[in-house]
């Protein structure tokens, strides 16, 4: 396969950024997408050029480090998948991709493709647990028998990799659904019940600190979500909100 | 014994962690307020161990390369976690899941250690489901389990196939508490250098921001490693990208002795390489050993047509195909341990049954399992006289239900659908049972410096059973670090802060800037990567699945060579004083180029097989590994001198005083 790259070069936070085109050759379809940027990577480094920076790590698709806005999407064109497990048997011979980093102003680039979502972290800071020491003296595991399907539920939201891409989706770049996933998998556990009022109210305010944009449901984030995160737990952590006002 | 203190406590197995406990010194809670602990990874062992250290008191300083600590590569682990909870009554206890482990290692790890480990296990899972970790459960409302490979009960709790993740989710939220009460700081995208040594005790880091490049220094009165393993000297393997051994092998070279380099795992189940450009290997969970049965062609030119495209696996009959597990292990078929597995496919492939283009690939194959649960679901609608269609559908429906991620995985990768045609698999390192030699305090060789998790060698002896990596990575950190690290601080606190102005950081400081500069100054052709997959090769050719004295001999001189090239070649744009990850890749590079002269010159030193490590020339008429316990039962500790090849070894032997030596036999 041969295709046209369109890749953003950033020097450095600081800089100015600007689009650069390549052409690479020799890509097979059982390449990621990755892969296929390490191909570009050596042929720079054998040029003597920098490497696009990007970020990348378990490349099976849980760890949530890689990200990439490609062809104007989170991800890719495939669904359910990260950009590690995109494979270029997507693409056709003679393509042109667009590949940016994820757009967002509580994600400041790097560099190149890399962004900081620290925003993230601090977010699950302001109230993303459970507030029981770790010392292990607690009650056995069994003595507070959970519902099956709540604990699949909880389950299922618990499966957000905090990749980003709900915001990168999202036209406000809202943290909505990376938030809700957190608050839902507590709020549907009873160990996590107990201080659910204050914790949606804590990282509500923490995600409004960092500048992320408002949710006005276009379900966008759901759809590029990677791990299928489910717009209903935006629901959840809105009526959490609302009672958590409420009680005061 | 030497230098070699385990410093395992005297009395009965099941009451030495106790007794210990009891015994070992405490450090007052204001006293904690004075004293730092810089804790480098942030996985289940390192996240554990910070979270719980800084709930105690201590100010907990963490360290990581990647950009949160929510993705260290704990993530990624798949199946399970072992508890001796006994939910189901099938004869489960602390003993058993100790024997299995001690059996399954094939007697090379250390009694003391695993029997604490098993204890412990059954704590995590109370401790996790109220951190709010979402496991599997049945309708009851009480926790579901399963059944892994080597064992008898089913002892594992999951949490789907991404136990891994929600573990580790919940030490980040753990973690995450503590930062929030600012006990905490964590640095993120920061990459541990050096070890500081003052007065012999480890006493700080050095370490290079990975956003800015800036070299930084930080004390403390204990620095703790919890950096994982170290698979990725063989390029391929299932760790993440920039999984590294760079702190341990740091360590080392200050003088934390390195355990059993050569005890490495490689699992059965991942998918193969599909080309020259692969950068990882994607493991298939052993939990599909349940059902899928292991396969190649009985008849080499079967093989040969099937390579080359001309038949398709399904038109095989069943007479023409060869259960190889099935055929050499009766007794436990498709379950045999990892490390067995592992060797009857590279048997077989090497034998020319292999089934993909490149020879190296063998069936996993579910069709048997799709009409054995059809059936059963037919019955349980009460069809009658279903049609082959309608059980294979149902049968299609269980498969799915109990691992349906897995075969979208498998689908999204290799283009195939695995309900249709079998999957094919290899083994891939997957991990390493050899760390830092640590005591039974998890303490190195090196007074301050402790080993936590994979990156240490205690529990797994030459072969790590299924689940037992997310065991021993918290039971490390939450419940054995926080006591025996109070014991050696207990000592400190009278020692005030420690300055980072001492001669001893400005001499590491400047080894660590000289080196970035001569990392940096080659003028050569080739990228980093090109000598990670020369090395890889090395590897996985002579140090690999098996092994033997003349071709470890040769992975020596091949490697030292190719290390001395590495330092006057390589060949990396950019600055040090950036962001530059191929600077980062070759300093981890770096060091795996003399971990993996170290791992050849100790599997050449150990002539016997057991576990992971099959020494060609030792093997019984059938194939299997031949175990040498009058001269080899014990852990080899190795001693940096310079060159790994001028390492020292130190022998800690193992003594069994619970456990029968036996062979291990599976069939």
């Amino acid at each position: 396969m041969k295709l046209t790259l369109k890749i953003w070069r950033q020097k450095d936070a600081s800089s100015k950024g600007k689009m650069v085109d390549y052409s690479i050759n020799g890509i097979e379809g059982d390449m990621s997408f990755l892969e296929m940027l390490d191909v570009l990577n050596e042929e720079l480094i054998n040029k003597g050029e920098e490497p696009v920076e990007f970020d990348h790590d378990c490349r099976e698709g849980i760890c949530g480090t890689c990200s990439l806005q490609i062809n104007g999407e989170p991800h890719g064109p495939d669904r359910l998948v990260t950009t590690c497990q995109l494979h270029m048997r997507k693409f056709n011979d003679g393509d042109t991709i667009v590949i940016e980093p994820f757009r967002a102003t509580a994600f400041p680039v790097i560099k190149d493709l890399v962004v900081d979502r620290s925003a993230f972290d601090r977010i699950q800071q302001a109230g993303g647990f459970i507030s029981v020491n770790t010392s292990g003296n607690t009650v056995d595991a069994n003595a507070i028998p959970i519902e099956k399907h709540a604990a699949d539920e909880a389950m299922d939201a618990a499966t957000c990799i905090g990749c980003g891409a709900c915001v990168a989706a999202c036209k406000n770049a809202s943290a909505m659904l990376f938030t809700s996933a957190k608050v839902s998998q507590f709020a549907l556990l009873p160990q996590g019940r107990v201080e659910a009022t204050e914790r949606v109210q804590n990282m509500v305010r923490q995600m409004d600190l960092e500048g992320f944009g408002n949710c006005t449901n276009t379900g966008a984030c759901e759809v590029e979500c990677p791990k299928g995160i489910s717009l209903e737990n935006i629901a959840r952590m809105n009526r959490e909100y609302l009672s958590a006002t409420v009680e005061g | 014994m030497g230098i070699l203190d385990s410093k395992v406590p005297s009395g009965p197995l099941a009451e030495k962690w106790t007794k210990h406990k009891n015994d070992i010194n405490l450090v007052n809670p204001a006293n904690k307020r004075n004293i730092d602990i810089i804790v480098v990874g942030t996985g289940l062992a390192g996240g554990s161990a910070s979270a719980t250290l800084a709930e105690l008191g201590y100010n907990v300083k963490t360290f990581c390369y990647q950009d949160s600590p929510r993705r260290a590569h704990s993530i990624a682990a798949q199946g399970g976690i072992n508890a001796a909870k006994n939910y189901q009554g099938d004869g489960d206890s602390p003993y058993r899941l100790f024997y299995d482990t001690i059996k399954g290692g094939d007697y090379r790890s250390r009694e003391a250690n695993v029997y604490r480990l098993a204890e412990e296990s059954a704590n995590i899972i109370d401790q996790c489901v109220a951190q709010g970790v979402p496991f599997a459960r049945e309708y009851g409302g009480l926790l579901d389990n399963r059944s892994f490979g080597g064992v008898l009960v089913s002892r594992t709790f999951y949490a789907k196939g991404q136990t891994g993740q929600q573990l580790l989710l919940g030490a980040y939220a753990a973690m995450n508490r503590q930062i929030n009460r600012g006990k905490i700081q964590s640095f993120n995208r920061h990459e541990m250098m050096d070890l500081v040594l003052v007065d012999g005790k480890a006493r700080g880091i050095i370490a290079r921001n990975l956003t800015t490049g800036e070299i930084e220094r930080h004390s403390a009165h204990a620095v703790v490693l919890a950096t994982g393993g170290y698979g990725n000297v063989f390029f391929l393997s299932t760790n993440a990208m920039g999984s590294n051994v760079m702190a341990a092998w740091r360590a080392h070279r200050r003088g934390a002795f390195f355990a059993n380099p050569c005890f490495t795992q490689i699992h059965p189940t991942c998918i193969p390489v599909s080309g020259d450009h692969q950068s990882k290997l994607t493991l298939m969970s052993e939990s599909l050993r349940n059902d899928g049965r292991i396969w190649v062609p009985k008849h080499l030119d079967d093989a040969k047509a099937i390579r080359e495209g001309k038949l398709k696996p399904t038109q095989l009959k069943e007479e023409d195909r060869d259960y190889y597990l099935e055929r050499r292990y009766p007794a436990f078929g498709n379950l045999v341990p990892r490390d067995v597995a592992s060797r009857a496919a590279k048997e077989r492939c090497d034998a020319g049954f292999g089934v993909n283009k490149t020879g190296e690939a063998v069936y996993l194959d579910f069709a048997a399992a799709i009409q054995r649960y059809g059936k059963e679901e037919a019955l349980k609608h009460g069809i009658k006289d279903a049609s082959e269609n309608e059980i294979t559908s149902l049968g299609k429906k269980v498969i799915e239900a109990k691992y349906g991620n897995l075969f979208q995985m498998y689908e999204k990768i290799v283009d195939e659908n695995p309900y249709e045609t079998p999957m094919m698999i290899y083994p891939a390192v997957h991990y390493t049972m050899g760390g830092l030699w640590v005591d039974y305090n998890l303490q190195t060789t090196i007074e301050g410096c402790y080993c936590a998790g994979e990156a240490n060698f205690s529990d797994h002896g030459a072969n790590r059973l299924g689940a037992s990596a997310l065991m021993q990575g918290l039971a490390d950190g939450y419940f054995v670090l926080p006591y025996t690290i109070g014991d050696y601080l207990s000592k400190d606190i009278r020692t005030g802060k420690i300055p980072t102005e001492l001669p001893e950081f400005d001499a590491a400081e400047t080894a660590v800037k000289e080196r970035l500069q001569k990392l940096m100054s080659g003028n050569g052709q080739h990228s980093v990567d090109y000598y990670h997959k020369k090395l890889g090769k090395i590897m996985w050719d002579k140090c690999g699945m098996a092994r033997n004295a003349e071709g470890l001999k040769e992975a020596i001189e091949d490697i030292a060579a190719l290390r001395a090239d590495f330092w006057e070649n390589v060949k990396i744009p950019g600055r040090a004083d950036a962001m530059n990850a191929e600077l980062e890749k070759a300093g981890r590079v770096a060091d795996f180029l003399e971990l993996g002269e170290l791992f050849a010159k100790d599997a050449l030193d150990r002539n016997e097989s057991c576990g992971g490590h099959f020494r060609e020339e030792y093997q019984t008429p059938e194939g299997e590994a031949l175990r040498d316990d009058e001269n080899y039962k014990y852990v080899a500790a190795w001693e940096f001198k310079g060159a790994p090849k001028d390492a020292v070894l130190h022998k800690e032997e193992l003594t069994y005083e619970n456990i029968e030596l036996k062979t291990r036999s599976y069939k």
